[in-house]
């Protein structure tokens, strides 16, 4: 694997000085390259060995106010060459935008800082067999219950990307990630739950052991056997860790500029005012070291900065774009290309601590399909998780969809454990929700 | 006398040659990966040109223009797939891709490629010209004005327009050990109105959007893409005066068309052969079984003329066919690539499909539908005291070892004493899949399929499908709203 990236950095320059060759008024440019293996086991042989190996050129160019957008996978100048042509005949028929064009260059990022993202592991594929194979045997050997496999991969990229525009800007860094997930299928009688557990890091050293990923996707895949249906009521309902990150990023689509200005989220309008519970802070930390969610800038080269999204349950920051910011009148917050590792804050309890709290209600560990509108707030989703009563879990329950609208799942917010996700970009505890509409039989 | 280009004499000139690359170099590579413990090999090479444009807030917004080439080559041997791809289509990038296939089993001998048959391409679903270039690029943005126009024309409560038309021209050549020396010229449009309508602060949306394996004149014709845009108005409309949803276990009424997603995932899924192989679907070895009421016949067809799911050959070079899923009510096959096939002692059904060169190929679906029965929609309507009628959903998701299932409805009405009254708000509905289609009571007459908007999601790639089904009566099923 070749460390030497200069010849992407020199192809997005030729790019840029092309570009002013042909007169146009601003253009930028990036190039993105990984390289990697992912190897798959399924009941202790080789499944699958892949090798991937890609790159890409994206090219936006601006007459005035006008662009054209062009990528392309072929790097050698002749392409080059006939996709900047390509991109200025769009921008030929595309119209003036008053927002669009680069970043303000004050914005732009100054000095790249060094977020400690790139781990470069050389793992073979025989390692990676030989890794996927002890983690999917110990979650095998877990249980008797456990009959079946869909198989576990341990998985290797490297990749490197560079951002450039005509304002002189010239970016890049590169950045690795290794995971091992495993998915088992356990069986009782005539049910069959298939669950699954996997890790994911930076850096390979910080990957959770073998053992526990297999271990924990058996005991997953187990205590959903023998789920029941319930009855339709109204409940409190817990989000696990897991899966409470889907919340938060609803929340975060909702106060995303695209939604904003066009109007199109249940959020319009609410900056300063209150959405969660004085005890909500939801703060964004983009050059966290090793984090999964880190960039030193963002897709338009403009410098990312910790700053706080939520404070006391009041809505304090947007997170926007140049374009968005300009439509809606404010600064860019660094958030081209979405959010860099959201902090949830907690509740100093643990997730017993919710359970017992909840006293009697739903424990949602599982959500399914994509029924959030964020136009109007109105959610509704498949689920399957646990019963709660007396403070304990009770029994599994599926077949189910838990419901209302996010404006109230918000503001009711109880309380979020102290029990959080940390393989994502978004930091969360378990959270618990006042009451929804819980379908069933 | 054809005078027609076959599709392998336009994959040679758009692939082949430009690389130099002859068909003894490519006997060559697959005969290197060939070795006593690699049973099959396969190269794929694609080529695509990809284009989109979007019109928002009355402007041409965004234009784009896409190209990805490259070649995957995977060698099988026994259950182990070994995997690699390039975006140089070169010979040193094959050779190396090809060597690193190979990987997964220890050397052996040069085993012989078997010799090139090129089945006659006796077919053609669809056309084999260039969508990008079918009409005048002005031509294109004079028809995103118009539907601009015309949906803030119907209605002044609209406040949002979004219109996106995308074109897609990919070749394919696909070239195997096993003699498959195939190739497919794969058209493909789509075309989307999206609308916000906006009354008293309340904001509700509306989309509408179809395309297929045709050329973008299809939406002049016919009035197609106005079609859409006050399509999109109508539904957002009836949003705004929609109440809030039931919540428990009701009798569904679905409508026709894009309804049919519960076929993709209640049936289609748990259908496809890499599940049933490794024993983790739900249907796994329930061939015979009845699953479904004797009023289901469901097929997967790959063969229909123009459609956003068809493909002349799937992407092994396999032709599609039709293949009965259901019939009455039994539970007749699954969905078959070669190796899942060869593994389970049948035959590929056609259904091996990629999201591109850098993916692997797996058992997918193309176009699913339910065929027709024998009710009139309106007599199926009438037959519910208390329910909800859909007729227009976002997606669905489906886990198939446990079967469960659900879609997220985006158009609903109630149904009280037989007769369809308020329009209320989207909500997900959930059942199981082994069970779902046991309750179906009456089927309509009216089957028909969706505008051509699917993509399915599996293993993180994403291929075009269609969907279908006639008007459905299902007894009981779970609807996830908010009011008791």
């Amino acid at each position: 694997m070749s460390d030497n990236w200069d010849h992407l950095k020199e192809i997005v320059s030729e790019v840029l000085k092309k570009s002013k060759q042909l007169g146009l008024d601003a253009a930028e440019a990036s190039v993105s390259w990984s390289s990697g293996l992912s190897a798959t086991v399924r009941l202790g042989t080789v499944e699958s060995v892949e090798f991937n190996r890609d790159k890409g050129l994206g090219i936006t160019v601006y007459k005035g106010k006008k662009k054209g957008s062009v990528s392309t996978t072929d790097l050698q100048p002749a392409a080059i060459q006939s996709s900047l042509e390509a991109a200025c005949r769009i921008a030929e028929y595309t119209e003036e935008d008053p927002y669009s064009g680069l970043a303000d260059i004050e914005s732009l990022a100054r000095d790249i800082p060094n977020l400690d993202l790139d781990h470069p592991s050389n793992v073979t594929a025989e390692q990676a067999v030989q890794w996927a194979k002890e983690c999917e045997d110990s979650a095998r050997a877990f249980d008797s219950k456990i009959a079946n496999s869909e198989g576990a991969t341990f998985a290797t990229h490297r990749g490197y990307r560079v951002y450039g525009n005509t304002l002189g800007f010239l970016g890049a860094y590169p950045g690795t990630r290794h995971s091992l997930n495993c998915i088992v299928i356990a069986k009782s009688g005539d049910c069959m739950q298939r669950d699954y557990d996997f890790t994911t890091a930076r850096d390979i050293k910080d990957l959770n052991s073998r053992n526990s990923v297999g271990q924990t996707a058996a005991l997953r895949s187990i205590r959903r056997l023998n789920a029941r249906k319930m009855k339709t009521c109204e409940a409190p309902v817990i989000f696990s860790a897991e899966i409470a990150g889907g919340l938060w990023g609803s929340f975060i689509a909702a106060i995303s500029g695209g939604n904003l200005y066009r109007r199109s989220s249940f959020l319009v309008d609410h900056l300063d005012k209150r959405i969660f519970p004085d005890f909500v802070n939801v703060e964004e930390i983009p050059h966290l070291r090793k984090g999964l969610g880190s960039a030193p800038f963002d897709d338009e080269g403009v410098a990312t900065v910790q700053h706080s999204i939520v404070q006391a349950g009041i809505l304090k920051s947007y997170v926007l774009s140049s374009y968005s910011a300009r439509r809606l009148g404010l600064k860019t917050t660094g958030n081209a290309g979405g959010v860099n590792n959201l902090f949830i804050s907690d509740s100093e309890c643990d997730l017993a601590d919710l359970i017992k709290r909840m006293g009697r209600g739903l424990l949602v560990t599982e959500l399914m399909g994509h029924g959030v509108n964020l136009v109007t707030g109105d959610y509704s989703r498949g689920a399957g998780g646990f019963w709660i009563e007396d403070g304990q879990i009770q029994y599994p329950v599926h077949e189910i969809t838990v419901a209302a609208n996010l404006k109230d799942m918000f503001s009711n917010l109880v309380a979020i454990g102290d029990d959080t996700e940390k393989r994502g970009n978004i930091f969360t505890g378990s959270v618990l929700i006042d009451r929804m509409m819980i379908a069933g039989s | 006398m054809n005078l027609k280009t076959t599709n392998l004499e336009t994959a040679r000139h758009a692939i082949l040659e430009p690389a130099g690359l002859s068909e003894q170099a490519l006997q060559k590579v697959l005969g290197n990966v060939l070795g006593h413990a690699v049973d099959y090999a396969d190269l794929y090479f694609q080529s695509s040109r990809h284009e989109s444009w979007v019109l928002e807030d009355g402007i041409i917004k965004e234009g784009s223009y896409n190209i990805d080439y490259g070649v995957g080559v995977r060698a099988i041997s026994g259950e182990k797939v070994g995997f690699a791809y390039s975006d140089d289509i070169i010979l040193p990038a094959l050779e190396e891709a090809a060597m690193a296939a190979k990987s997964i089993t220890a050397q052996g001998g040069n085993h012989q490629v078997q010799a090139w048959h090129r089945l006659p391409e006796t077919r053609s679903l669809y056309g084999d010209d260039d969508p990008l270039k079918s009409i005048p690029d002005g031509d294109k943005i004079a028809l995103l004005r118009t539907l601009d126009a015309e949906a803030r024309r119907i209605d002044s409560r609209i406040q949002r327009v979004i219109v996106s038309l995308s074109g897609l021209y990919e070749v394919v050549l696909i070239v195997a050990s096993d003699g498959t020396f195939s190739a497919d010229v794969r058209p493909l449009v789509r075309l989307n109105v999206s609308v916000i309508a906006e009354e008293n602060g309340r904001r509700e949306q509306g989309s509408q959007g179809g395309g297929g394996r045709f050329n973008y004149s299809r939406f002049l014709e016919n009035d197609l893409g106005i079609h859409y845009a006050q399509e999109a108005v109508r539904q957002a409309l009836v949003n705004l005066n929609a109440v809030a949803a039931p919540a428990g276990v009701m009798p569904v009424v679905l409508g026709s068309g894009w309804p049919g997603v519960l076929l993709h995932e209640a049936i289609g899924h748990g259908l496809e052969g890499d599940f049933n192989r490794k024993g983790s679907s739900t249907f796994s070895g329930r061939v015979g079984e009845r699953v479904a009421s004797p009023l289901c016949t469901v097929v997967d067809d790959g063969t229909l003329f123009e459609r956003r799911g068809s493909l002349n050959v799937d992407d092994e070079g396999t032709p599609t066919q039709c293949t009965t899923l259901i019939e009455n009510g039994i539970l007749k096959g699954y969905l078959q690539d070669k190796l899942n096939a060869r593994l389970m002692g049948s035959q590929s059904t056609g259904n091996g499909r990629r999201e591109s060169y850098a993916h692997l190929t797996i058992p997918r679906m193309t176009n699913t539908y339910l065929l027709a029965g024998n009710h009139l929609p309106e007599e199926i309507i009438a037959s519910v005291e208390q329910g909800l009628y859909a007729v227009n959903f976002g997606g669905g998701q489906v886990d198939i070892t446990s079967g469960k299932f659900v879609f997220n409805a985006s158009e609903a009405y109630l149904i009280e004493k037989g007769k369809i009254t308020r329009p209320v708000k989207g909500a997900t509905l959930i059942g199981s899949g082994p069970d779902i289609l046991k309750h179906v009571s009456m089927v309509g007459n009216d089957l028909k399929l969706d505008t051509g908007v699917g993509v399915c999601g599996k293993d993180g790639q994403s291929v075009p499908v269609g969907v279908g089904q006639p008007t459905l009566k299902i007894e009981g099923m779970t609807v996830g709203g908010t009011e008791r």
